[in-house]
Parts: C-alpha cells; sequence; structure tokens
C-alpha cells in the first residue's frame, strides 16, 4: 500500500513538473539564445585541454597534429621564459595593488567630505571620464609624452623634455626595465581611480547618519569622524575588494601591455595573457601557447577560489 | 535637530585640505585631455622644433583637414563608419542577449534555472583561453567578418547577472496580474520587464557600446583584412608608424604628431559626448550585489 502510495507521488511529482516545464515554455524560449551561447562560446573551448596536449601548430589540421602527452607543460615549466613570465606578472601586479588599490578608497574618502553637492557632483563627473578612453588612445598618448627626439634639432613628448630638465639625460622610458612598469602603473591610475571609488561610495552612502549626529553631540571634529566612523564602516568593503584583488593576481590586463610592449621592453613586459598571444596567435604554436594559458587559468581558478573563501571568513557575502 | 554649528581650526584646515587635493586631483584627471586637444591644433613644423607643454605657441587646423582629406583621410573615415556601425549592431545583439537570459533567469521556481546559474558562474572563473577560442571562432566562419567581433562577446556574464537583479526586484504582483490577463511570459518581458528597467537597459547598453567602440582586442584577435579594420586598430597603426618603418612602405609619409592627436580627439569625443546623460545611473545599485544566488 505504501509502496504504492509512493509511486503514485513520485509519478504525480513528475506530472507536475512536467506541467510546470510546459507552463513556463516561454520562459524556456527566453533562456534559450543566452545558454546556447554560454555552451558554445564558453564551454566548447574547454576542449582546449586537448589541444594543449598535442604538437599543434597553425596550417596542420588538428587531427594530424601527434599527442605529446604534458610535454609542453614539462617544457614550459622548466623553461626559462617561466619563471620570467612570473616575475613580469607578479612584479606588475602587485605595484598595482600596493600602489593603485589604495587610491580610489582615498579618492572615495575625500569627496565624502564634500559638503557642497553639486562640487561633488562636477568632480565626480571629472574623475570617472578617463574610464570610458580606449587603452589605445592612453596608449598613444602615453608614447607622445615620453616620446624621444627623433634627431638633434627636434624635440622630444613634454616628459622626456620635463625629465631631461631635471636629471640633465633623458629618461627612455618606454626601454627602461624598470621605468615601463611605472608607466603601465601610472596609466591604471589615470584610468581607473575615478571609476574605482564607485563601489567605495556606495558603502559609505550606506552609513547611518546618526552616528554622525551623536558624534557631533559628543563634540568630535571632522577628522574624529573620518577616523572612528567613517573608516570602520568602509573596513568590510575595503577588505573584500582587497581579497577579491589578491584572488585575480595573474589578470595583468593584455590590451594595455601588449600595447606597450616593444622589442626591447619586452623581457620585462612580457605575461601570462601577452605570452600567450605572441606564441598562439603571431607565432602559431597553438599547442603550447595553449597549453600555458591552461595553466594560467587553472592558478587563477584556485586564487579565486582561495580569496573567495578568506573573503567569507572576514564576514562578507563573498562572491559565490 | 543639532542647532549649534561651530567649525573648530581642525574642521577648517579639513575642509581646505580636501577641496584643494581634490580640485588639484581633478585637474591632473583632465589635463591629459587638455593637452591632446591643444596639440592636435599646434603647428606641426614648429612642435617638432620646440617641446609643447600645455598650449601650442602656434596654432593651426592642418591636422584636421588632412585628417579627412588623402590616404589617411580615407582609411579614418572608413574606419569611423565601421566602428559606428559595430557598436550600433553589436550593442543591439549584446543588449537582445543579454536581458532575454537574465530574465529568463529572474524567474525564481523555474526548473532547471540553477544549473543554468552553476554553467555561468562556471564560466567566469574558468575558461578554455584565448587560442581555443580563437580556432573555435575560425572554425564557425567568423574568421575576418565583423560577426567575430560581436558574436563571441554577445553576453558578459557579469552584465548578465546585474541585470538580472533588476528584473528579480520588480514588484512581483505586476507580473501576476499580467498573466492573470493572458499575457505570456515574452509578453510580460517584452511590455512590463523591460520598460521598467530602462535605466538599467541604458547604463549597461553604454557599457557594452564603450566596450565596441574602444575595442581593441579581438580586432587584433580575428580582423586580417586591413581594409576591415575598425577605428582603435587603424589607431593604433598610425600611432605606431614611424619614419623608419614607413620608409619601406613607399609614398606615404608618416602621421605627424598633431595628426595622430586630431584622429584621437575625433575617436573619444563621440563618448564624451554620450556620458554625461547617463552618469546619474552610475550609482550604487549597478555596481554592487551583482551576484547572488
Amino acid at each position: 500500500m505504501a509502496k504504492k502510495d509512493k509511486a503514485q507521488e513520485t509519478s504525480l511529482a513528475k506530472k507536475n513538473k512536467w506541467v510546470q516545464i510546459k507552463r513556463d515554455k516561454w520562459m524556456y524560449l527566453l533562456l534559450l539564445p543566452g545558454v546556447l551561447y554560454f555552451i558554445i562560446f564558453k564551454i566548447i573551448p574547454l576542449w582546449g585541454i586537448f589541444i594543449s596536449m598535442k604538437d599543434f601548430y597553425a596550417g596542420v589540421p588538428f587531427m594530424k597534429a601527434p599527442w605529446v602527452g604534458l610535454e609542453n607543460f614539462t617544457r614550459f615549466f622548466s623553461s626559462y621564459g617561466f619563471v620570467r613570465l612570473l616575475t613580469n606578472t607578479l612584479i606588475i601586479s602587485l605595484m598595482n595593488i600596493i600602489l593603485y588599490f589604495p587610491l580610489p578608497i582615498i579618492l572615495a574618502l575625500l569627496l565624502n567630505e564634500i559638503r557642497v553637492q553639486w562640487y561633488k557632483k562636477v568632480l565626480q563627473t571629472l574623475v570617472y571620464v578617463p574610464h570610458f578612453v580606449s587603452m589605445v588612445v592612453i596608449a598613444s598618448i602615453t608614447l607622445m609624452l615620453l616620446k624621444q627626439p627623433a634627431s638633434e634639432t627636434s624635440a622630444g613628448g613634454a616628459i622626456y623634455e620635463i625629465t631631461k630638465a631635471l636629471t640633465g639625460t633623458g629618461e627612455t622610458w618606454m626601454e627602461s626595465k624598470v621605468a615601463i612598469y611605472f608607466v603601465l602603473l601610472v596609466q591604471v591610475i589615470w584610468k581607473e581611480t575615478g571609476w574605482g571609488t564607485i563601489i567605495f561610495l556606495a558603502a559609505l552612502a550606506g552609513v547611518d547618519v546618526e552616528q554622525y549626529e551623536a558624534a557631533i553631540v559628543d563634540g568630535a571634529t571632522r577628522f574624529q569622524q573620518l577616523i572612528y566612523i567613517t573608516i570602520p564602516a568602509i573596513m568590510t568593503t575595503v577588505v573584500t575588494m582587497f581579497i577579491l584583488r589578491m584572488g585575480s593576481v595573474l589578470d595583468t590586463g593584455f590590451e594595455q601591455i601588449i600595447l606597450m610592449q616593444n622589442d626591447v621592453n619586452r623581457s620585462a613586459t612580457e605575461t601570462f595573457d601577452t605570452y600567450v598571444y605572441n606564441i598562439g596567435r603571431v607565432d602559431g604554436n597553438y599547442g603550447y601557447s595553449t597549453a600555458v594559458g591552461l595553466f594560467k587559468s587553472v592558478v587563477s581558478l584556485i586564487c579565486i577560489q582561495a580569496a573567495n573563501r578568506l573573503a567569507k571568513r572576514a564576514g562578507q557575502a563573498g562572491l559565490f | 535637530m543639532i542647532s549649534i554649528k561651530r567649525k573648530t581650526l581642525g574642521d577648517v584646515i579639513m575642509d581646505v585640505v580636501v577641496y584643494v587635493l581634490l580640485t588639484v586631483l581633478a585637474v591632473v584627471m583632465v589635463i591629459p585631455f587638455i593637452y591632446v586637444i591643444a596639440a592636435s591644433f599646434a603647428d606641426e613644423t614648429y612642435m617638432a622644433k620646440t617641446p609643447m607643454f600645455l598650449f601650442p605657441a602656434q596654432t593651426s587646423f592642418n591636422a584636421y583637414i588632412t585628417m579627412f582629406s588623402g590616404k589617411v583621410g580615407e582609411q579614418v573615415i572608413r574606419s569611423l563608419i565601421i566602428s559606428v556601425c559595430i557598436t550600433l549592431v553589436g550593442t543591439l545583439v549584446n543588449l537582445f542577449f543579454t536581458t532575454t537570459m537574465a530574465y529568463g533567469l529572474s524567474r525564481s521556481n523555474l526548473i532547471g534555472k540553477k544549473a543554468i546559474l552553476n554553467l555561468v558562474l562556471f564560466t567566469m572563473v574558468f575558461g578554455g583561453g584565448m587560442i581555443p577560442t580563437f580556432l573555435l571562432v575560425r572554425s564557425l566562419g567568423m574568421y575576418n567578418s565583423y560577426a567575430s567581433l560581436i558574436i563571441p562577446g554577445a553576453i558578459s556574464a557579469y552584465n548578465m547577472l546585474i541585470i538580472r537583479n533588476f528584473f528579480m526586484d520588480l514588484p512581483a504582483g505586476l507580473e501576476e496580474a499580467a498573466s492573470i490577463d493572458g499575457c505570456t511570459d515574452i509578453g510580460i518581458f517584452v511590455k512590463i520587464a523591460l520598460p521598467l528597467s530602462l535605466p538599467a537597459l541604458a547604463t549597461f547598453g553604454l557599457f557594452y557600446a564603450v566596450g565596441h567602440w574602444n575595442g581593441y582586442m579581438t580586432a587584433l584577435l580575428y580582423l586580417t583584412d586591413s581594409k576591415k579594420y575598425p577605428f582603435q586598430l587603424v589607431l593604433k597603426n598610425l600611432i605606431s608608424q614611424t619614419g623608419l618603418a614607413e620608409t619601406t612602405a613607399g609614398d606615404q609619409d608618416p602621421p605627424e604628431e598633431t595628426l595622430k592627436m586630431a584622429i584621437i580627439v575625433v575617436g573619444t569625443v563621440p563618448i564624451l559626448c554620450v556620458y554625461p546623460f547617463l552618469q546619474k545611473h552610475f550609482a550604487a545599485g549597478v555596481m554592487v550585489g551583482a551576484i547572488k544566488g
């Protein structure tokens, strides 16, 4: 008897499910293009795992390329290039985390102290704009400012001339293996600092006004309010953003670096992203390049998961 | 209410520091724009000899005249037209794919929703990489076609999830009322959900449009025919041309510095024109709380 009931129940549940799916048929139709997109362009490329195990070059059919197992990976790890790529990526990324990351927070705190609303709006508009400028334009402006004079009689870019006047020798920014890192950093600072304030300004907007009123009654100065109310209030957001940033430590941004790269600074600016492009797309070494890309993806995945765990432990909602 | 508003000396100092610092910062942010605009109006022969700092000593409109004439002009105008078309079509495709999927995932009791969400989240943290995607696009026959700049990036998972949040926050009563009135889910989507989320659509439309207009990487990867190059790629090629490289290429002179700057101005102005109208939507809701359950 009981058995029969259960069987009936499950068949009823199945029927219900079917009824529900039928009822929602238009929703599934709406989902169809998006799901197809994700399957075709995000899931199918995962066959790269097989490409990475083949000695696969441009011009050779995939089927004819010989299987080499993990040779692409072992060759990559034991090459001198691996250490260089890792160091370059980490230098660029850590400089970004240490020297750029605090700036949007500071800018948001400063903007938050502005009481004249229209002026705050104007400032926000101005600092958001660079985010919308293309990387090609930023690279072009940079190159113009740093340009070395073509001959003795002609003039260089403004920053070149200024450093020349200050130090006596013109700094060859684009060809120095140290200076180029600062060029990359300044580009990021200019482009993203303003835009980066948005998330912190949102956190600041959520601070309870009563706290400030109570503090004013207690005779707190503006500076004390900043230290004891405002900064603690956005600390959780700061911690979360920091952890998530650490999670993407291997991402250095492809466009920016490929645009600033030249033959002289390449040994300092080649990162995982640009290497995959240079080896794969330019040189046509598909198998090896895919292996490098896959290695980066896996390490990134581990970093993101670890960062997400940490964010949750820090009392945050985390990303997932 | 607190009626006494006393400003201590510290408060005044803080105000001064904040205002001065921010004003200086804003000026620093804007200087590159002024510099580029100024340089585009500078006189080339004069500028080549004397370093220009902020304002040109001798002005000329030559750069703008050359830009729209001759060989360079042909290239620039063609690429601008291409970029405008890609931006318009691409943004429409983006919005279609993104909103339909976001709305499909906004219904809380949809069977299979969880699986699709997990699929999306997985692709956000792990992917096949540049070369497998490149090979896929090529085998789909999109190589060297404009479709390669539009279709492979049709949905940004992040944007999709935020728009989904907008749809989820719509009052449930409206949808119920509409479905009682005999509206299908697609009808509700088109007639109710989309019109109610216009600010979000405008904002994400702008983000997608900027992405297309500024796009460089996809064109670099997928386009080989230089006649098909969009604006950013043409700009990059003009910028990196030096006198040295050009001697082998033949008749075309290397583009002058002022000309490069004029091209930058023309390529950046469209975005700066749209931007102020949408700025008010960049508020908190758009960026925060993107990914929830």
